[in-house]
């Protein structure tokens, strides 16, 4: 059952990239423990409006956790304290009465802060748009049965596949790394038979635009799979590594 | 009468033939052709890639921080083909049929094979990008039923299809980003569409981080901007999704067809407060396993586990003993509602029914229903804090996916030359209610196979646009309009918050345009809109400023939109004096209390003409004319 709960938030307030940003400190009070984290911002958006203030902002869309598009360092911990969950699935009743919540966006220097909770991701886009794909053409494909894929290899596929491109794994990495994105992507589509053909340029590709983005190393701190939403496996970093050093090896361009 | 450029011949040749008469663009020509491609879900993602590889050049607009975030990847359950993997009996011609007849009739016929033609040719497309659907342990592609169909035609990627699907079709986009032939543009919201000539050539965009209004100019503009059952506040849709993009082409002379077909999705978890900001849907696929039940004596308060098996009410079992639990999305919503009507809905708020799986674990094994639907329970139980594996869901219906739009011909151009609208945003394949796992073979039909084609007929017919073109009279005045627009709704500085309007609005659209609808009802809500709306003008709230990252102003603008939409929507389900699919009017009803039609007086597409905000808009009709399949009662019994 639901009850209510009184909280204060620290919430880092920015006005854009070039302003320097500060915490501010907001009363939530009356907060039903069965709102999502992101409803709570509501309420609590909704007294700053009414009191002519410029209300907290956060990029949100779906509020079913797979757009991907929230996400904030809550109390230290990117989208908050549950495993496993997106911040728009976060719910109060994770919280406790009287606690002080103390929100920050996603703090890396490839991603850059537009305004409060909002932040820049288009790194992501351009990690993909080096190498990210299949090159096949609208129209081009043969029968989808021509090539069986075995279950366990589809599965692992899958599993990669899961990732929404929240950026907490970038978050969660004291290197700011963007090692757990890019893995997933990489390892998604070389385990299928289709990915293959392109798997040595896809490798070298997105690792070399994922270093000139901005974003960090790995130092294999494991920090990136307990913050992802998904719960997606460093494994396929590992694997990632084998395919990079495979490919560097046999030189591919 | 509107024309549908229907192409002549036997249904099962009118695409053929036509794709072979339409004009070709010469390869050399086509890139001094330019495509302006709103919107990156299933549709606009997939179209932008395609006219890309076609050799168009194409500019990309979509209002999330990356295209991968549209809509579409919300969808769960999955995709429908006619590959008959299962050998089961399906066939193109089945496909078409289910959907006709899941249409309750009011369809287009030959959009409706075309798009049973073409869903093949999807599943082979999304294979070959390395979609990891689902597989048996052959190797080879699973499939499953899905919500009406008694064939197994759908394919699925857990409960997350129509992000995998999605996650194609925008490495297919960044493929060709990264060729230099698509520019992308995200965070960009159409403010307006531009005519040149009576032709659409170009659109107004705000630039969401600074503010900034830019004219672009194409030879030719395509709407993949999704569909307006946010006009209700409260639905499944993503808080974004928006009617701005075709209400703003319907001011500019495209038709709104079909409006008041909504549909209303059974399996949602339940409203439980005020703050509520949007409703989650839960796969339709948990129908395949779940049953749905409610006690048998009303206002029973006891836990689900204490109710024993001879007190429930198994009564989409009782009522349509063939289809059971898998009767179409329309009937399903409006049962639960029948029996929360009657007082035996379940709940804190008596608007709730039971999906329980007790049966499914025992025959199966937990492990099985893990497997189906492991990611949905988990959500469940994120959200309600109740444990599915144990006790049963509870769910309501909730508003999904809105099969009007804008009206569009056979080549899903609507009646302004060169604005082409596809996926959601349109009206023509599914009539008066969507079967489940086709939104997302209309999107990527539309999309992949379809419109790269029919554009290329207009195209053809054109000479590409002067570079000068933006400069022209018309986008200066566009501009200028959607500027002061701007300015007004930031001078008003009233005392209420823009959601505070758009709940109100959801609410009345909810209570008398909702899953049932009545004259009298509908009357009423057309007395309410028009005084909400005087009063948004007069005294909403929008703070800060236009040439910043301003969140209110955003939503301040669409819900300017939804509330001169509503009246339309509310025009067209007055004027339809009929029930049909998700249209449900109370005067029309077979006495067991069904959908009753009444193809006499309205197989017809209704597109209405903007006449100004606050004037009744012209009605315009198209005829559906059923050469292949004949209109019936439809029965699930």
């Amino acid at each position: 059952m639901s009850k209510t709960i009184n909280l204060t938030l620290k919430v880092w307030r920015q006005a854009n990239s070039r302003s320097e940003g500060r915490f501010a400190t907001y009363p939530a009070p009356g907060i039903d423990t069965a709102m999502s984290f992101l409803e709570m911002l509501d309420v609590v958006n909704t007294t700053l409006e009414r009191m002519g203030k410029d209300p907290i902002a956060f990029d949100h869309d779906c509020r079913e956790g797979i757009c991907g598009a929230c996400g904030a360092v809550i109390n230290g911990q990117t989208h908050g304290p549950q495993q496993g969950t997106t911040l728009c699935q976060l719910h109060m009743r994770q919280f406790e009465d009287g606690q002080t919540i103390v929100i920050e966006p996603w703090r890396a220097a490839a991603f850059p802060i537009i305004k409060d909770l909002v932040v820049d991701r288009t790194a992501f886009d351009g990690i993909i748009k080096a190498g990210g794909y299949i090159s096949v053409k609208t129209g081009s494909a043969p029968d989808a049965h021509t090539i069986p894929v075995p279950k366990a290899n589809a599965d692992l596929a899958m599993d990669a596949a899961a990732c929404i491109g929240c950026g907490a794994c970038v978050a969660a990495c004291p290197n700011a790394s963007a090692m757990l994105f890019t893995a997933a992507k990489v390892s998604h589509l070389d385990l299928l038979p289709q990915g293959k053909a392109e798997g040595p340029r896809r490798v070298m590709s997105m690792v070399e635009q994922m270093d000139r983005a901005g974003f960090g190393n790995c130092s294999n701190e494991y920090e990136c799979e307990a913050a992802c939403p998904k719960e997606i496996s460093v494994s396929h970093i590992a694997r990632m590594n084998r395919a990079y050093r495979r490919a560097k090896f046999a030189g591919a361009p | 009468m509107l024309n549908a450029n229907i192409p002549e011949g036997p249904i099962e040749q009118k695409w053929q033939n036509h794709k072979f008469k339409l004009k070709l663009v010469n390869p050399a020509n086509k890139r001094k052709y330019h495509v302006i491609v709103v919107g990156t879900g299933l549709a606009g993602a997939s179209a932008a890639a395609t006219l890309a590889e076609l050799g168009y050049g194409v500019t990309s607009f979509c209002i999330q921080d990356s295209p991968r975030r549209a809509h579409s990847i919300s969808a769960q359950g999955g995709i429908n083909a006619a590959k008959n993997y299962p050998n089961d009996g399906d066939s193109i011609f089945r496909l078409f049929y289910d959907t006709v007849k899941g249409g309750d009739f009011r369809s287009r016929e030959a959009n409706v094979y075309r798009l049973a033609e073409v869903s093949n040719e999807i599943i082979d497309q999304c294979v070959a990008q390395g979609v990891p659907f689902a597989r048996e342990y052959g190797g080879y592609l699973d499939n499953r039923s899905f919500g009406g169909a008694q064939v197994a035609r759908t394919f699925y990627a857990r409960g997350q299809t129509g992000q995998q699907l999605l996650l194609g079709a925008y490495s297919a986009l960044m493929k060709e980003v990264s060729r230099g032939a698509i520019r992308l543009m995200p965070r960009s919201e159409l403010l307006d569409v531009v005519l040149l000539d009576g032709q659409a050539k170009g659109v107004v965009i705000r630039n969401l981080i600074d503010g900034t209004i830019t004219s672009y100019a194409a030879d030719a503009v395509v709407l993949a901007t999704g569909g307006y059952a946010n006009v209700f506040y409260l639905s499944t849709n993503a808080k974004a999704c928006n009617v701005v993009a075709t209400w703003r082409a319907h001011r500019k002379g495209a038709f709104f067809a079909n409006p008041c077909y909504t549909q209303i999705h059974p399996t949602c978890i339940p409203v439980h407060g005020d703050y509520q900001s949007k409703l989650t849907l839960m796969s339709e696929s948990l129908r395949n396993d779940g049953r749905v039940w409610v006690p048998k004596k009303k206002g029973d308060r006891r836990a689900p586990g204490a109710i024993p098996e001879d007190e429930r009410d198994y009564y989409l079992e009782r009522k349509y003993p063939s289809f059971g639990n898998l009767v179409p999305r329309d009937i399903a919503s409006r049962s639960a509602k029948e029996r929360c009507d009657q007082g035996y809905g379940v709940g804190s708020t008596g608007r709730a029914v039971y999906l329980d799986f007790a049966d499914a674990i025992e025959r199966l094994g937990r492990p099985v229903i893990e497997a189906r639907y492991g990611n949905l329970f988990d959500m469940y139980k994120k959200i309600v804090d109740v444990d599915p594996y144990r006790e049963s869901m509870q769910i309501y219906p909730a508003l999904h996916y809105t099969m009007g739009g804008l009206w569009v011909d056979y080549n899903l151009m609507s009646n302004v030359p060169g604005l082409f609208v596809i996926g959601e945003a349109n009206f023509s394949d599914h009539g008066a209610n969507r079967l489940g796992a086709s939104a997302l073979m209309q999107g990527l039909a539309d999309g992949y196979f379809i419109l790269p084609y029919t554009i290329g007929g207009y195209l053809a017919e054109q000479a590409p646009l002067e570079a000068s073109a933006v400069e022209s009279a018309a986008f200066g005045t566009a501009q200028k309009k959607v500027e002061a627009t701007i300015q007004k709704l930031l001078s008003i500085k009233g005392k209420r918050t823009v959601d505070d309007f758009h709940r109100e609005l959801g609410r009345l659209l909810w209570d008398k345009c909702g899953m049932a609808r009545s004259e009298a009802g509908l009357k009423e809500a057309l007395e309410e809109i028009p005084k909400i709306r005087k009063e948004y003008w007069e005294n909403v709230n929008v703070l800060g400023s236009e040439g910043e990252f301003n969140q209110v102003l955003e939503r301040a603008g669409r819900v300017a939109d939804f509330l001169e939409f509503a009246e339309t929507l509310v025009i067209d389900a007055l004027g339809r004096q009929e029930s049909c699919g998700g249209h449900f009017r109370e005067e029309s009803q077979t006495p067991e209390g069904e959908a009753l039609r009444d193809d006499e007086k309205y197989a017809y597409v209704a597109a209405w003409e903007f006449k100004g905000v606050g004037m009744k808009p012209k009605l315009h009709k198209e005829k559906l004319v059923f050469e292949t399949v004949t209109p019936s009662q439809r029965s699930y019994k």
